[in-house]
C-alpha cells in the first residue's frame, strides 16, 4: 500500500483541453460542500514530508508555490511568483513575488519565507523525502552534509525577489519548484507546531484546514483571500478516512459521498462501468505509470542479455491487462505513453514464445532454469505474478513466487544479488513530475544501482548515464523538443539491453457523484490527482 | 492480599518489559528499512542516510532499545516516523472509539453467549443443544469480513436502519458491535454450556432440586453464579484482544479504532506506532487479567479461603 505516487495524467491533459475551455453549461459554478472518502488515514499535511498519493493533492491545495501547473495540464505557470526570468546559461533563476499574498495566519508572504521553506525541505533534521530534488541549488551538499544550516544558492535581495543560483544546469528546475516539497510555509507556524506541523498546517493555498479529528475526518474550507479570483470553486470539502472502498461506493450511490478517492473495487468495476449511471460516475484516466519486471543483471542467468530478451518476449501482457479488468494497456518501453519523449513508433519486444525459446537455447538454456520472482502480497499483484510465472513456464523457466510485504520486497530489490526478478506492481514507478528524466536516475541509472537503491535490475550503462546528464543540462526553453527526443532515445536504447520487461501502463480510477462537474482531467490531474481548486458542484 | 497485589504488579511490569523487548527485536530484525520507506524512491542515498541518522536507526540495537525504554518509563512512546506526531496523542485520539466498541462488543457477546450456552446445557443432547452448538461453531468459524459486509448490506445499505459507516452516535456502534458480538458469542456459548453442565451435576444442585426450588431460581441463584468464573477470565482476555484493535471490523465500518492505526503503521514500517499499539494491547491484557484475578475471590468465596 505504499502508493508513493505521484503524478498521474489524462489523455485530455495533453490534448490541451483545459477545464475552462469547456462548453458553457460546464462553466464552473461557485459554492457547495462536498464529501471525499479514503481508506487510509491522512499521515501528514506537512509539505516537506507528505509523499503519498492521498495527501499529495491536499497539500497542493493548502499551500502555494512559486510556480504551479495549469489545472488538468502539465503546463507550468507563475503562481506565488508574478513573473520569473532564467539566465541564458541556465544557472540563475529570478522570481518576482506577487504582492499582498497572505498566509492563513494573516502575515504577508515574503521572499525570506521562500528561502526558509526550501531550506527546511532540504535540511536533514526535517527528515523529508524530497531533499534530493533540490540537488542543483548551490550549497546543497553543505546543507545535507551538515556543514551549513542554509542554502547559499538562494538569495533574497528584497522582500519581493528570490534568486536561485544553481551549481549545474537543471532542465527540470521549474518542475522542482512546482512540486509539493517546494511549498511555502511560515517559519513562526512551523516553530509553534513544535515538530507537528503536519497536523497544524498553515499555508497560502486555496484551502485552509479548519478541523482535523484524528482517524475520522478533516475539514478544508475555502481560503476567501486566495490571490486568484473565483478560485477555488467549492466552499469546503470534508475528507472522511477509514472508509472501505466498497462501502464508499455504496455511499456514493446513495448520494452521501461525492468523491470516492480510492476508486472502485476491482470486483465491482465492470458492473459499475456497464451501468448507465455508473459510467458517469467513473473517472478512468491515464497516469504517468509503468509496471515492470526487473531482471537482475548481476544474477545468473540474467547477466546474459539474450536471456533478458527472451523473457521480454515470453510475457503475455494482454492477459495481464485482462486480470486488471482492462484498466491498463500493454507497455512497450519504460516511459508511459503520456510522458514527453515517449516513442510511439517503438514496438519493443512482441509476444513470441517460439522466438523466446530459440533465444534461450542460443544462450545455452534450452532446458530452461530455475529462478525466483518477487512480488508484493496485496491483490491483484500475486495473481499477476502467477500469470508471469505461467508465461515463464511456457519457455521452460521455473520461477518460484515470493509474495511479501512491500517493505521486504523493496529491501530484497536493493540488496545486491538477492532478487533475480521483481514484479513492480504496487510499487511501480509513477512520475514525480511530467518529465522523462524522472523515469531514469533512481530506477535505471547507475546512481540507483547501489545498496538500498531502487534500480532493482542493477543495470548500469555509463554511456547512457552520460547522455542523461547531457540531456538534463539542456535547460534552454528553445531546446525542449530536442531534449525530449534525446530522452526518448535513451529509453528505447535501454530496451536493447532489456534490463526490464515493461509490462503495463495502469490507469487510475476515481469515482464521483453525479452532481460533481468539470472534465475528467481535474479529477485525475497530471500533477495532483484530484484538483480541489478546479472541481465544482453543478448548479 | 496486599503482598499478592504487589507480586502481581511486579510480574506485570516484567511482562510488559518482555513484550517491549521481543517486539523491538522482531521489528529490528525485519528486512524492511523504515528510513527507506519514508524516503521514497526519488530520495538520494544521502537523504536516506540522513533520515536514518535523525531517527537514530544508525545506532546499535541495544542503544536504541535503552533509549526507547528510557522514554517509556517516563510515559514517552516517541514520535511516529511517518506522521511525526507523538504516538501517545495518536493512541489517545483513538482510545474512545476502541473502548466503546470493546464495551459494546463484549456486552453483546456475553448476553448472547450466556443465554445460548445455558439454554444448550439445560437441554443437553436435545435438538436445542445441537442447534446452539452448531450455530456457535458457525459463529466461531465465520470470517469477520463476510459477516460484517452481510450485516452492512442488509441493515445499512438495503434497510437503511443504521448508518453505513462512521462513529459518534449510538446507531453507529450497533452494527460493528453486533458483528463482533455474534462472532464472539460462540466462544462464550460453548464455554458457558460446559461450565453449566458441570455445575448441574453438582450435589448442591440436586439438593436444591430436591428441596423443590423453581427451575428459574436454581439457574439464577445456584448454577450461573458458579459457572461465571471462566466467563470473567474470558472477558479479561477479550479486553486485551479488543484493545489490540479488531482490524477487519474497523476497516469495514470505518471505525476509527486502534486497529486501523496499527494496520497502517505496519504497512509503513512505522515502528514507534507498532510498539505503542502492541504495548497498549499488552497492558490491557494484563489489566484485564488482573481485574479478573481480583474479582474471582470477590465472587467466589472458595477462592478467598484458599
Amino acid at each position: 500500500m505504499f502508493r508513493r505516487m505521484l503524478l498521474s495524467t489524462t489523455a485530455a491533459a495533453f490534448l490541451a483541453l483545459t477545464p475552462f475551455a469547456a462548453s458553457a453549461q460546464d462553466a464552473p459554478a461557485q459554492g457547495g460542500d462536498i464529501v471525499v472518502t479514503y481508506k487510509d488515514d491522512i499521515t501528514t499535511l506537512d509539505p516537506a514530508i507528505g509523499y503519498d498519493w492521498v495527501n499529495w493533492s491536499m497539500i497542493k491545495s493548502l499551500y502555494s508555490r512559486l510556480v504551479d501547473y495549469e489545472p488538468g495540464t502539465a503546463n507550468i505557470v507563475p503562481s506565488l511568483a508574478e513573473s520569473f526570468t532564467v539566465a541564458p546559461d541556465g544557472l540563475s533563476y529570478e522570481f518576482k513575488l506577487r504582492k499582498g499574498v497572505k498566509f492563513s495566519n494573516g502575515r504577508e508572504v515574503v521572499a525570506s519565507d521562500v528561502k526558509y521553506s526550501i531550506e527546511r525541505a532540504v535540511n536533514p533534521k526535517t527528515q523529508g523525502p524530497g531533499a534530493g530534488f533540490f540537488g542543483a541549488i548551490a550549497g546543497f551538499d553543505d546543507l545535507t552534509g551538515g556543514k551549513s544550516e542554509t542554502l547559499s544558492g538562494i538569495e533574497t535581495p528584497d522582500d519581493g525577489t528570490v534568486i536561485f543560483k544553481l551549481s549545474r544546469p537543471d532542465a527540470t528546475f521549474l518542475h522542482v519548484l512546482a512540486i509539493n516539497f517546494a511549498s511555502i510555509v511560515p517559519k513562526e507556524a512551523v516553530e509553534a507546531a513544535a515538530g507537528d506541523f503536519g497536523k497544524k498546517p498553515v499555508g497560502s493555498g486555496t484551502f485552509i484546514l479548519k478541523d482535523w479529528t484524528i482517524g475520522q475526518q478533516l475539514v478544508f474550507e475555502r481560503n476567501k483571500d486566495y490571490f486568484v479570483k473565483d478560485m477555488p470553486h467549492i466552499d469546503s470539502f470534508k475528507v472522511e478516512v477509514g472508509q472501505e472502498p466498497l462501502v464508499a461506493l455504496l455511499r456514493l450511490q446513495k448520494g452521501e459521498v461525492d468523491i470516492a478517492g480510492d476508486g472502485i473495487p476491482p470486483a465491482k468495476f465492470l458492473e459499475i462501468k456497464n451501468s448507465p449511471e455508473g459510467a458517469q460516475m467513473i473517472v478512468d484516466g491515464e497516469q504517468l505509470h509503468t509496471g515492470y519486471v526487473t531482471l537482475n543483471t548481476k544474477v545468473k542467468p540474467f547477466d546474459d542479455v539474450k536471456v533478458r530478451q527472451a523473457v521480454n518476449m515470453a510475457i503475455n501482457k494482454e492477459r495481464i491487462t485482462r486480470i486488471l479488468n482492462g484498466r491498463a494497456t500493454a507497455a512497450t518501453q519504460p516511459l508511459p505513453p503520456l510522458m514527453p519523449g515517449y516513442d510511439k513508433a517503438f514496438t519493443g519486444y512482441a509476444y513470441d514464445v517460439e522466438k523466446a525459446k530459440a533465444l534461450l537455447a542460443e544462450a545455452g538454456y534450452a532446458d530452461g532454469f530455475e529462478t525466483v520472482l518477487y512480488a508484493t502480497n496485496t491483490d491483484p499483484q500475486p495473481r499477476i505474478a502467477q500469470a508471469i510465472q505461467q508465461d515463464l513456464a511456457a519457455i521452460g523457466i521455473k520461477a518460484e513466487i515470493r509474495a511479501l510485504a512491500q517493505g521486504n520486497v523493496i529491501a530484497a530489490g536493493g540488496t545486491e544479488g538477492e532478487a533475480p526478478m521483481i514484479w513492480s506492481g504496487g510499487m511501480a514507478w509513477i512520475a514525480d513530475f511530467p518529465d522523462p528524466s524522472n523515469f531514469y536516475g533512481p530506477i535505471l541509472g547507475c546512481a540507483g544501482a547501489v545498496q538500498g537503491g531502487w534500480n532493482w535490475s542493477w543495470y548500469c550503462n555509463e554511456d547512457l548515464d552520460k547522455r542523461a546528464t547531457a540531456a538534463d543540462a539542456m535547460s534552454d526553453p528553445a531546446q525542449v523538443a530536442e531534449r525530449q527526443a534525446v530522452w526518448g532515445k535513451i529509453f528505447t536504447d535501454i530496451m536493447a539491453d532489456a534490463p526490464w520487461v515493461p509490462v503495463i501502463n495502469e490507469r487510475r480510477v476515481v469515482a464521483k457523484s453525479l452532481r460533481m462537474g468539470g472534465p475528467d482531467n481535474i479529477y485525475i490531474d497530471p500533477t495532483r490527482v484530484i484538483n480541489y481548486d478546479a472541481i465544482f458542484v453543478k448548479p | 492480599m496486599l503482598s499478592v497485589l504487589a507480586k502481581r504488579l511486579v510480574q506485570s511490569a516484567l511482562i510488559l518489559f518482555g513484550v517491549a523487548a521481543i517486539t523491538f527485536v522482531l521489528l529490528y530484525a525485519l528486512p524492511a528499512d523504515p528510513a527507506r520507506m519514508l524516503a521514497g524512491r526519488s530520495a538520494t542515498a544521502q537523504t536516506v542516510a540522513n533520515i536514518r541518522h535523525e531517527l537514530g536507526l544508525d545506532q546499535p540495537l541495544l542503544v536504541q532499545f535503552m533509549h526507547y525504554i528510557g522514554g517509556l518509563v517516563q510515559g514517552d512512546l516517541g514520535r511516529s516516523y511517518a506522521q511525526k506526531t507523538e504516538v501517545i496523542t495518536l493512541i489517545f485520539a483513538r482510545l474512545p472509539a476502541t473502548l466503546t466498541l470493546m464495551a459494546a462488543g463484549i456486552l453483546i457477546e456475553v448476553i448472547i453467549g450466556v443465554t445460548l450456552g445455558t439454554l444448550a446445557a439445560l437441554n443437553r443432547g436435545r435438538f436445542i443443544d445441537r442447534a446452539v452448538m452448531t450455530t456457535a461453531f458457525v459463529g466461531v468459524s465465520a470470517p469477520q469480513f463476510v459477516v460484517a459486509l452481510l450485516l452492512l448490506y442488509v441493515f445499512a445499505a438495503t434497510l437503511g436502519w443504521f448508518p453505513m459507516s462512521g462513529y459518534g452516535t449510538l446507531s453507529h456502534v450497533v452494527l460493528p458491535a453486533a458483528t463482533l458480538g455474534i462472532l464472539g458469542a460462540g466462544w462464550y456459548a460453548r464455554m458457558v454450556r460446559s461450565a453449566v453442565v458441570d455445575v448441574l451435576n453438582q450435589d448442591y444442585v440436586r439438593t436444591a432440586r430436591a428441596k423443590g426450588l423453581s427451575q428459574r431460581r436454581i439457574i439464577l441463584r445456584h448454577v450461573l453464579p458458579n459457572a461465571v468464573l471462566p466467563i470473567i477470565a474470558m472477558i479479561g482476555i477479550d479486553i486485551g484482544q479488543f484493545m489490540g484493535g479488531v482490524v477487519v471490523v474497523e476497516a469495514v465500518y470505518g471505525w476509527p479504532g486502534i486497529g486501523q492505526l496499527a494496520w497502517q503503521a505496519i504497512q509503513q514500517v512505522d515502528i514507534p506506532i507498532i510498539m505503542g499499539v502492541t504495548l497498549t494491547s499488552a497492558l490491557a491484557i494484563i489489566i484485564g487479567n488482573l481485574i479478573a484475578d481480583f474479582l474471582a475471590p470477590v465472587i467466589d468465596p472458595r477462592i478467598r479461603s484458599n
